[in-house]
């Protein structure tokens, strides 16, 4: 088998990461305010998370989505889907065009995950399910005896659905050390805080219970999410749970910790105002929507 | 009329007799072992009821490199559907295994959005089809499961006539591009199938030749419609066509719009609600196609209770007399002449 393109190493430094991070925050505006409708609040939690994991964490080969020896990532948190879309569209995925057509009839990104879309690795959108299927690719390369990892990402609202603690019984009894579960905590789910709809405190204790070895960091810290990274693929016999501390809507400062920013799109001058906070410049260069943005904000000051 | 000869069925006396019977189950479990030892990209996964799905032939295969394909995930039958779809996407070939009732209602979303929406080639063993589960009663009883189960895109849905048939279903099955969901009783039923049977996924075959009604009944309830239909041709001299849909799901409309058009009569027999099941899916055929008078035979929309198989059957109007007596209502013969001596 030939060498995997990622890890990349021209991301080896934290600022690529930075940078592309940016870059898939204005997609994420930019697909949903154009979709009208989608999850930008939870996908902007998980930009630091989905970037390092895509750069410089998982091996892949977005010239070959199918390669039976990647590693795999399952974004059980289907409806952030966004950040997926743009971090494989920036990998290469599909086209980068593909971006601005979210949620169009007869078009390829669907309004969660699916794996008719190159480089997706498995349908989810209906919560709760990610882990069971994390695992089942987790057992199959333990089956075969190969180093393969698998990445589940987890919202915490997520953790409230009794299928993924079923399947944390089943990844802990299986010692699954391929496995890392990554928990994107940002704290709010629809209905509001996690803490008032329905405890998950203390979250922690409830996985290392589990029997995880559970890690906890900034979610939006790339030394820190590296060290995470680093730490999880030592440890042996036992699965991983990061539980990343992140914030909803994180970049907009507008959408930041505020739980109705789960699932609706900013509208026009909403959308202007968080290009402009994301923006630091000149953010267009590399973003995909960048011929819609330019029609869009023609004339409007942006 | 008799069996039709190009089917070589075991004769309906021959059929009768219990000590003849077989349980659908352990012909899967006999199966599963086969294709297991013969494909390595076979896993098999159960729920805490290896040793009542039959799993367990994979668990306890001598053969350790067999035996390591065995994975339990517990008392967890979302987990055990997700856990199957992802073995799928990781190239493996996945047979995950609960009682009907549990695979088809408890994991259902999981199979429509894990297995069903990305196409995977998982399949479903789902022994204990129907109310001939017995003592244990309605929570058990899987009446639903078609109805359920053939509303999702892309999934497969196979029902074994009577335990010889499990494995050329399943052998016909394994290289199916997409999830396919095996149907099957618990307990032990007349076998009327023999290896030179033809079988094909997807065909509706004739097991019975006749002009005056057609019968399309799935799972064991096949032998208790030929048995009705022997008695129809005995006492009325109407003769039933009975047809063995082995496939409820894709289902072979150009079979049953032909014997629609020849017997201008059709009644559907399965142990199922007769909501949904496989009188629903004769009904939808018949009704955008050829608009045939149709009687629908199964559990009339109640939740049984607990008692033996036979009995259950006799009391739901499942058995042969139970039928022949509903054929009989629906023909507006005279109804009370057939099976005058109590069996």
């Amino acid at each position: 088998m030939p060498e995997f393109p990622y890890p990349a190493p021209r991301f080896a430094d934290d600022a690529e990461i930075a940078e592309l991070a940016r870059l898939l925050r204005c997609e994420i505006i930019c697909m949903t305010h154009r979709a009208g409708s989608g999850h930008p609040g939870g996908s902007l939690s998980a930009v630091e998370l989905v970037a390092l994991l895509y750069t410089q964490v998982m091996r892949h080969d977005p010239a070959d989505p199918e390669r039976t020896d990647r590693d795999r990532f399952v974004l059980s948190k289907g409806h952030a889907c966004p950040v997926l879309y743009a971090v494989l569209a920036h990998a290469g995925y599909f086209p980068a065009e593909e971006l601005c057509e979210l949620r169009r009839i007869g078009e390829l990104l669907q309004g969660h995950p699916s794996v008719h879309i190159p480089g997706v690795d498995a349908s989810t959108g209906s919560l709760g399910q990610g882990l069971s299927i994390a695992n089942g690719m987790a057992l199959a390369a333990k089956l075969d005896g190969t180093d393969q990892r698998v990445y589940c990402l987890l919202g915490d609202g997520e953790l409230d659905e009794g299928q993924v603690w079923e399947a944390a019984m089943t990844a802990y009894h299986y010692k699954l050390d391929n496995l890392t579960a990554i928990v994107d905590r940002n704290g709010l789910q629809i209905d509001g805080d996690t803490e008032e709809v329905m405890s998950l405190e203390p979250l922690d204790e409830k996985w290392e219970a589990f029997g995880f070895h559970v890690i906890e960091c900034d979610g939006h810290s790339l030394p820190e999410l590296r060290a995470a990274f680093a730490e999880a693929q030592g440890v042996r016999e036992r699965p991983v749970c990061l539980i990343a501390d992140t914030h909803k809507g994180k970049g907009v400062s507008f959408m930041e910790d505020v739980a109705d920013w789960h699932g609706k799109a900013p509208d026009e001058a909403l959308f202007r105002k968080a290009i402009r906070e994301l923006s630091g410049g000149e953010p267009y260069r590399e973003a995909c929507c960048l011929k819609y943005l330019e029609n869009s904000l023609k004339g409007g000051g942006a | 009329m008799a069996l039709n000869p190009e089917m070589n069925l075991v004769p309906l006396e021959e059929a009768a007799k219990q000590e003849n019977w077989q349980a659908c189950k352990k012909a899967y479990g006999a199966a599963l072992l086969a294709l297991a030892q013969e494909r390595p990209e076979v896993v098999c996964l159960d729920a805490d009821l290896a040793n009542s799905t039959e799993g367990r032939r994979i668990r306890d295969a001598e053969d350790r490199a067999v035996a390591r394909r065995f994975f339990d995930v517990g008392i967890s039958e979302q987990d055990l559907v997700g856990t199957a779809a992802g073995f799928a996407l990781a190239g493996k070939l996945p047979y995950a295994n609960s009682f009907g009732v549990f695979l088809s209602g408890r994991a259902w979303d999981q199979i429509r959005v894990s297995v069903c929406y990305p196409n995977l080639k998982v399949r479903f063993g789902g022994p204990y089809g129907g109310i001939t589960v017995g003592p244990d009663g309605s929570t058990h009883f899987a009446i639903s499961d078609i109805a359920l189960l053939r509303s999702l895109p892309n999934l497969n849905l196979v029902s074994a006539a009577d335990a010889a048939q499990v494995a050329p279903l399943m052998r016909a099955t394994v290289d199916v591009d997409g999830p396919v969901y095996i149907r099957m009783g618990r307990v032990p039923q007349p076998v009327i199938t023999t290896a030179e049977t033809p079988f094909e996924f997807g065909r509706i075959d004739l097991y019975r030749e006749g002009h005056d009604l057609a019968v399309f009944a799935t799972g064991h309830l096949v032998y208790y419609a030929l048995v009705a239909a022997e008695e129809l041709s005995r006492v009325q001299g109407v003769e039933a066509a009975v047809l063995n849909v082995s496939t409820i799901k894709p289902l072979d409309v150009e079979t049953i719009l032909e014997y629609a058009d020849r017997c201008n009569h059709v009644a559907t027999v399965e142990e199922h609600n007769v909501y949904g099941g496989l009188g629903g899916a004769v009904a939808e055929v018949l009704a955008e196609n050829d608009p045939t008078p149709l009687k629908i035979i199964g559990v009339r929309d109640v939740f049984a209770e607990s008692g033996e198989p036979d009995a259950l059957l006799a009391k739901y109007g499942l058995d042969a007399r139970g039928i022949y007596r509903q054929l009989t209502d629906f023909l507006d013969l005279p109804d009370n002449e057939g099976f005058s001596e109590p069996d």
